[in-house]
């Protein structure tokens, strides 16, 4: 019941918003009531372990084949919900009253919607609705991006986005057809994730079947996590994007595809993974050595946060190719980081946008005496997303490498993919930190006159600080909730 | 009550409305459509308890038959005459403009009156399982659609696809006519079943047969509007009035698509035609897949633009053609063929005439039907930019919408028919086209809430009338219901 709430409170708030209600106050409450339902989900997994399903219920809309509407969650997807929860409550508490048109419903019904989306997809105990709630999203993102997104170009980048992750989304659903329809006993088909999964362990498909189930599978998921080479929407969306949906699709929307594969495609297609595990370690690394170069090279700072959220998402994927619990969970911890300091670093990004004529890094300097709560907060995220020690970034980055190297007996391709990938730590520090040194130190002259609009929100950056604080810290927290 | 009382009952109704339509004094003809609307329902609220479990399926003199596709797909035709008999009476404004010289409604008394009987027409070609039943039926349908379309008699356009949607009619007529002929020269029947027979016994000869097929597949090929016997489409979409439209695109296709499932069957599950026919069917379901879906993305009229997006459904939905082959529908998991499609054409019936709805009511206040008329519609009137969105959104299949739920059965019988086939090729232009029709269906979205704030925006607002609004709720709501729960649409058939 609890589970069907998170995931209904937002629906309902957006169409109260749509009926007339109060736009940002009624936003506030559904993503705050959220916070503390999700909170309370987390408690109760923790107590359990987090190894089985919590909450669930379901309802049966076909019978063959089966398709349930139905919510649960274990500690994989807890951690997620937790996530999605804080960043939605975070996007949401940022979002001034208006939009800069003066239009308030389609502003906050959109941010709701793709937290909707994401939370169904998350929770949802069926591969079907796995997918069709993770849709939810693609139209209010374009509208968004299309409305409300900065730069001239920001159409184009909307029609962008919405076709990458169109096509990707129909790449995902053959593969996802091909892959139930395979999975069958006497005729009799489902969409159960659990079933599915049982069925898969018991029956284990053919090699060459899985080889190319695995495949559209893959790409589907990778395209929506933009895997390289399938990564030139992600950057410009989320540069140009207001800064809630940019908080929310790089921070949480973005983490789906990763889930999608550690939930659906690990599980069920064990041998379809080997059978491209050399191609999916060249493309990781295009996401860690290739997009962090463009990263160092990007001369403004929303372009190089973009682009930066697309490089970190090579570490997830090097966790999930580690093909073992530690790499896994790394993975999901990295998602819950990586979604928690991409979203800090969106919300700061965005009240600079605020207060400044230009984001161009050379443009800018010596901002730490006019806002120091910015400066001081910036440099935390900053931190988190190189992976110094004492944020979760980093407990999850260790933990991807050990599971890269752990029962290595000798150094495979695998290990040697995980040693190039150290490079890209090298790699975050040189882009993060000299976007810090260009912004808030040196020559104060630089600096353009400061805009001052509304006064900064903290709560939300300091929330999101003290959470990654504290899982980096204590990454157990999360651990303990994954299978080991 | 045998079924053919509802035919007959949608016949007294037609010529009630044209008895009174002459005798009444009253000079907005809006009573005649309420009269229609009403006499409709009754007609539906009949059918559904005509369902004869016990005697299901039944024959009337080998002419008229009675199953639950033809049950199912006489509702649906009654259904959508009904909502397009709501849509003209938001359209007569601008038909009142067209018709008559004097600034009176006298003029379309019978816009209102035909459509009953192309009805009566539609429901006689979902019983029909004969090729003569088939081709008077299809006549009466079409014969009706030639009035309809050019209505507009004082406007050129309806003039003009009035014109074209008779030369081309009677020439697809014509090569229906000369298949059927062919087929009674080599077999020596009509009725569908008994051709299924002479197929199967071995005494024809194969290549008169195919081409008898292909000239048969002429005829219904242009009704359900496939590439290469679209040509008429766009034309006559954008030319005639907008509930015509939304009838041509909703009506005439289902219907066509009973048809069509009914002629194929014999033909696909012969060893003698099976391999030609089904190359042929590929051939035709990939051409419209990328015809309509890439010619859509230049549109700038919005009527236009739905033309070709039915060009493109009509490909969706002839995926699953090939695949009718009983080796193959019996390994399927999934809902089969005939469910599939008929689960899409009354997704579609939704879908399609939310967003006609939407359309007349801002044509009839803009006057105006390129897509820069629905500019900042969702400031005017949210309800309707609401309705036209998740119209839109069920179009494009975006999941929680019904067209999502259509697209998907569909998609899972193509593919699980490339890997029993081993031929991917339809899969890939499928997705081709489903990927292309993000863009032109979103074109519509980005219209309705950009730039919402226009300075004259107020002036604008959008009056609906209360029979609309109920009906657009109804739809909107049936669009997402169905939408998450498709066992609404599946349980009647099944």
């Amino acid at each position: 019941m609890i589970i069907d709430l998170i995931v209904l409170i937002p629906i309902i708030a957006a169409l109260a918003i749509g009926l007339g209600a109060e736009g940002r106050k009624t936003a506030l409450g559904a993503a705050g009531a959220n916070l503390i339902l999700g909170v309370i989900v987390i408690g109760e997994l923790m107590r359990r372990g987090g190894e089985e399903l919590i909450f669930e219920t379901s309802t049966v809309i076909l019978e063959n084949p089966k398709l349930t509407l139905g919510f649960a969650v274990d500690g994989m997807s807890g951690v997620l919900v937790l996530l999605t929860v804080i960043v939605t409550f975070c996007a949401v508490y940022i979002s001034p009253e208006k939009a800069p048109d003066g239009r308030v419903k389609l502003y906050h019904i959109s941010p709701l919607l793709i937290s909707a989306g994401a939370l169904g997809a998350f929770c949802s105990t069926d591969l079907f609705f796995l997918f069709a709630f993770h849709e939810l999203a693609l139209i209010p993102t374009f509208l968004m991006i299309g409305i409300y997104g900065h730069g001239r170009e920001r159409l184009a980048i909307a029609w962008k986005i919405t076709i990458y992750l169109g096509v990707g989304s129909l790449v995902l659903l053959g593969g996802l057809i091909a892959l139930y329809s395979n999975l069958t006993s006497d005729g009799f088909a489902t969409f159960k994730i659990a079933e599915l999964t049982a069925i898969a362990e018991t029956m284990q498909l053919d090699q060459e079947v899985q080889k190319w189930i695995f495949l559209p599978l893959f790409l589907g998921f990778g395209i929506l996590v933009s895997l390289f080479p399938f990564h030139s929407w992600a950057a410009p969306a989320y540069a140009s994007a207001p800064t809630s949906v940019a908080m929310l699709h790089a921070g949480v929307l973005k983490k789906f595809g990763l889930y999608g594969i550690l939930r659906v495609a690990m599980p069920m297609l064990p041998k379809g993974f080997e059978a491209w595990e050399g191609l999916i370690l060249v493309l990781l690394l295009g996401n860690i050595i290739y997009v962090g170069l463009v990263t160092i090279s990007q001369r403004h700072l929303d372009r190089m946060l973009g682009n930066s959220s697309v490089m970190h998402m090579g570490y997830a994927f090097l966790g999930i190719a580690c093909v073992n619990h530690i790499g896994w969970n790394g993975a999901v911890l990295m998602m819950f980081a990586h979604g928690l300091s991409i979203a800090l670093l969106f919300a700061l990004c965005g009240s600079l946008r605020e207060r400044l004529n230009t984001l161009e890094l050379s443009e800018i300097g010596g901002l730490t005496s006019k806002v120091p709560f910015l400066a001081v907060s910036f440099g935390f995220a900053a931190f988190a997303s190189i992976g110094l020690p004492g944020f979760a970034n980093f407990a999850s980055e260790v933990t991807i490498l050990f599971g890269a190297f752990n029962g290595a007996g000798e150094v495979g391709n695998l290990q040697k993919a995980a040693i190039l990938a150290l490079w890209g730590v090298v790699i975050s520090a040189v882009y993060m930190l000299r976007a810090y040194r260009n912004i808030f130190q040196g020559d104060s002259t630089r600096g353009l006159t400061l805009v001052r609009r509304d006064s900064l929100n903290k709560i939300p950056i300091i929330l999101m600080i003290a959470v990654l604080l504290l899982t980096g810290f204590f990454p157990n927290l999360i651990l303990s909730m994954l299978p080991s | 009550m045998p079924a053919y009382y509802l035919e007959i009952l949608i016949l007294l109704l037609g010529f009630t409305m044209l008895g009174v339509e002459a005798f009444s004094s009253n000079r907005s003809r809006s009573r005649i459509a309420v009269l229609g609307v009403s006499g409709l329902f009754v007609v539906l609220i009949f059918l559904i308890f005509t369902v004869p479990s016990s005697e299901v399926p039944y024959d009337h003199w080998g002419i008229y038959h009675v199953d639950k596709w033809a049950l199912f797909y006489k509702a649906i035709a009654i259904l959508t005459t009904l909502l397009v008999l709501v849509l003209a009476k938001d359209f007569s404004p601008v038909l009142k403009k067209y018709t008559s010289q004097s600034n009176e409604f006298s003029g379309i008394g019978e816009y209102y009156c035909l459509p009953i009987f192309v009805c009566a027409g539609l429901m006689w070609m979902a019983s029909a399982k004969d090729l003569i039943t088939i081709f008077v039926s299809l006549e009466l349908v079409t014969i009706g659609f030639y009035v309809l379309v050019s209505f507009m008699r004082r406007n050129v356009g309806s003039l003009e696809a009035g014109v074209k949607y008779l030369v081309l009619g009677a020439l697809s007529t014509g090569f229906l006519v000369y298949g059927i002929a062919w087929i009674f020269g080599v077999t020596g029947q009509f009725e569908l079943n008994e051709i299924a027979n002479v197929l199967n016994s071995g005494k024809v000869e194969r290549k008169p047969i195919i081409f008898a097929f292909a000239l048969l597949l002429v005829g219904l090929g242009f009704k359900v509007a496939a590439v290469p016997f679209h040509i008429w489409v766009p034309d006559v979409y954008q030319g005639t009035s907008m509930p015509i439209t939304a009838f041509l695109s909703v009506g005439s296709k289902a219907a066509g698509f009973i048809v069509l499932l009914r002629v194929i069957e014999p033909f696909l599950n012969s060893s003698l035609t099976a391999s030609s026919v089904i190359l042929i069917l590929s051939f035709l379901v990939c051409v419209t897949l990328l015809f309509g879906n890439f010619v859509a993305i230049k549109q700038t009229n919005v009527k236009r633009l739905l033309a070709y997006s039915s060009i493109a459904h009509a490909g969706f939905l002839m995926m699953a053609l090939p695949a009718m082959e009983s080796d193959f529908q019996s390994k399927l998991i999934g809902p089969s063929s005939m469910e599939s499609i008929s689960f899409y054409l009354a997704g579609y019936l939704l879908m399609t005439m939310l967003c006609f709805l939407v359309l007349t009511i801002v044509s009839a206040a803009t006057n105006g039907e390129s897509i820069d008329d629905l500019k900042g519609l969702g400031a005017r009137s949210p309800l309707l930019a609401f309705a036209m969105l998740v119209g839109i959104a069920s179009l494009a299949g975006i999941p929680l919408t019904v067209g999502f739920f259509g697209k998907f059965f569909l998609f899972n019988i193509a593919i699980q028919y490339a890997v029993f086939s081993g031929s991917w090729y339809v899969v890939s232009f499928a997705v081709l086209g489903a990927a292309a029709g993000f863009y032109y269906y979103f074109k519509i979205i980005r219209v309705m809430y950009w730039g919402g704030s226009d300075q004259d925006s107020d002036e604008l607002t959008l009056e609906v009338n209360p029979l609309s609004k109920a009906v657009i709720i109804v739809l909107l709501t049936g669009v997402i219901l169905c939408g998450v729960f498709p066992s609404l649409i599946l349980g009647l058939l099944q």
